[in-house]
């Protein structure tokens, strides 16, 4: 079986160190703040400007004024600090930012990332996430192996109009875990049930599996 | 001490000026810390041809939405449509001229303009259909693009409070991009849920000094909630 939304926020989650600063993108990314492995301390960036977002408020805790980049209500944790949208992309252009997880539509062997719109059909606008895989050394792309129209996502080269260049390095799907090398997509980690033949069918760029191939496990 | 004095009695008083084909500056992140009262204002005086550089659009029928509506947009500068169903329809039918601007290079176009540098490096956007037609350098082993900096005819703000010199803090995430369009408009207009005494804040504690602000004007905000989520849902 697929990973469920959760399960690839709880394999994602693991990939969280003590000590980091971290920013979520919107969907799937998101969920992985529920996930985050007991007895580590980690900020929450929301690229709006906030640094320390803490979970989402109680109904009498609600304030139009306290959002994260998704628009949700949420709220501060002890340590929080809250800013401009300017001292915010300071944070992440400046490379302060130690993990970036987030979503996207295609991605290619070359570490190429497309996010943000599909010609003629859809808009969403890049929001943040050019500025993020731009600062951002440590990448991971969170989506589901194939899209709704079931085309792989995992490209020789991406046919949407790109986010950014070369900066996709590690890969989690709902059937997978892969890291981008010399050309390839290098599969490391099957989901439990799906088999690499399964995978490999469904991935159209060049992949290479991994000697160290392994099943995913979702415990620290 | 009238000279420091920065109120003015009325919507209509603080839009003086304001009129078509111009470019207005307007803070806010979705629906949260946006000018409302302003935006509304704009609305009623039906001005058009306006180019608006904001982050977002608004929503159908709510903020900068409700200028789409009334066709009031000839140019939007965002960086993201999102979920404004007649955003996206005016740009993919073409009927609003749309640049799409990452959310940081926003900011710091607009952060540059009110400081009065013409254009910057940044890497954000090398590689991408953002690139065209821009400049492109290397420094070390990395490439950027040159992106020009943002000023407005007019800067709509919302804040928090503020006194009468123009001194304004911002609540919580409403900050967003209010301090930076402050300092980037010919005429900042600055709409607060509270005009305090001189004195009541703190000179520290200061987001936009008053220097920036040019008309200030109290409102009230109804202030809605695009996501409203609670723990447990």
């Amino acid at each position: 079986m697929a990973l469920t939304r959760e399960q690839m926020a709880q394999r994602a989650a693991l990939e969280i160190k003590d000590g980091y600063y971290v920013n979520l993108g919107i969907g799937i990314p998101t969920l992985v703040a529920n996930y985050i492995p007991q007895g580590i301390d980690v900020m929450l960036q929301s690229e709006n400007g906030l640094l320390g977002m803490g979970a989402f408020p109680t109904a009498a805790q609600i304030d139009a004024d306290m959002i994260n980049a998704g628009k949700q209500t949420v709220t501060a944790r002890t340590g929080a600090s809250i800013f401009s949208s300017a001292e915010s992309f300071s944070m992440i252009r400046g490379g302060h930012i130690d993990l970036t997880i987030l979503g996207a539509f295609e991605v290619d062997v070359e570490g190429n990332i497309a996010s943000w719109m599909i010609p003629g059909k859809l808009v969403k606008g890049m929001g943040g996430a050019m500025d993020l895989v731009a600062g951002a050394e440590n990448i991971i792309v969170l989506m589901t192996h194939f899209s709704r129209d079931g085309e792989s996502k995992l490209l020789r080269k991406c046919s949407l109009p790109l986010t950014g260049t070369g900066c996709a390095r590690r890969i989690l799907t709902d059937l997978a875990y892969l890291e981008v090398r010399n050309g390839a997509f290098v599969l490391l980690e099957r989901a439990p049930g799906i088999s690499v033949e399964e995978i490999v069918a469904k991935t159209s760029g060049p992949l290479v599996i991994s000697e160290q191939l392994r099943e995913m496990s979702f415990c620290a | 001490m009238a000279g420091f004095d920065k109120c003015v009695q009325s919507f209509e008083a603080a839009l003086e000026g304001l009129s078509d084909g111009m470019t207005v500056l307007a803070g806010g992140f979705g629906l949260c810390g946006i000018p409302e009262n302003l935006i509304d204002e704009i609305h009623r005086k039906g001005i058009k041809g306006l180019t608006v550089v904001s982050n977002n659009c608004g929503i159908d029928g709510f903020g900068l939405g409700r200028l789409l509506e009334g066709r009031q947009i000839e140019k939007m500068i965002a960086s993201y449509v999102g979920e404004n169903a007649l955003f996206e329809r005016q740009l993919l039918n073409g009927e609003l001229d749309v640049e799409l601007v990452p959310q940081g290079t926003l900011a710091e176009k607009i952060r540059a303009g009110g400081a009065g540098i013409p254009a910057f490096y940044t890497a954000t956007g090398v590689g991408t259909p953002i690139a065209q037609g821009k400049e492109e350098r290397v420094f070390g082993d990395r490439r950027y693009i040159l992106e020009q900096s943002i000023r407005g005819d007019f800067a709509i703000v919302k804040g928090w409070k503020a006194d009468w010199y123009g001194n304004v803090v911002y609540r919580h995430t409403a900050q967003n991009f209010n301090p930076l369009v402050a300092t980037a408009g010919r005429v900042t207009v600055v709409e607060v849920e509270e005009i305090v005494a001189p004195g009541e804040l703190e000179p520290t504690a200061i987001h936009t000094p008053g220097i920036y602000v040019d008309r200030l004007i109290q409102g009230v905000c109804e202030k809605r909630i695009e996501k409203i989520t609670v723990r447990g849902s």
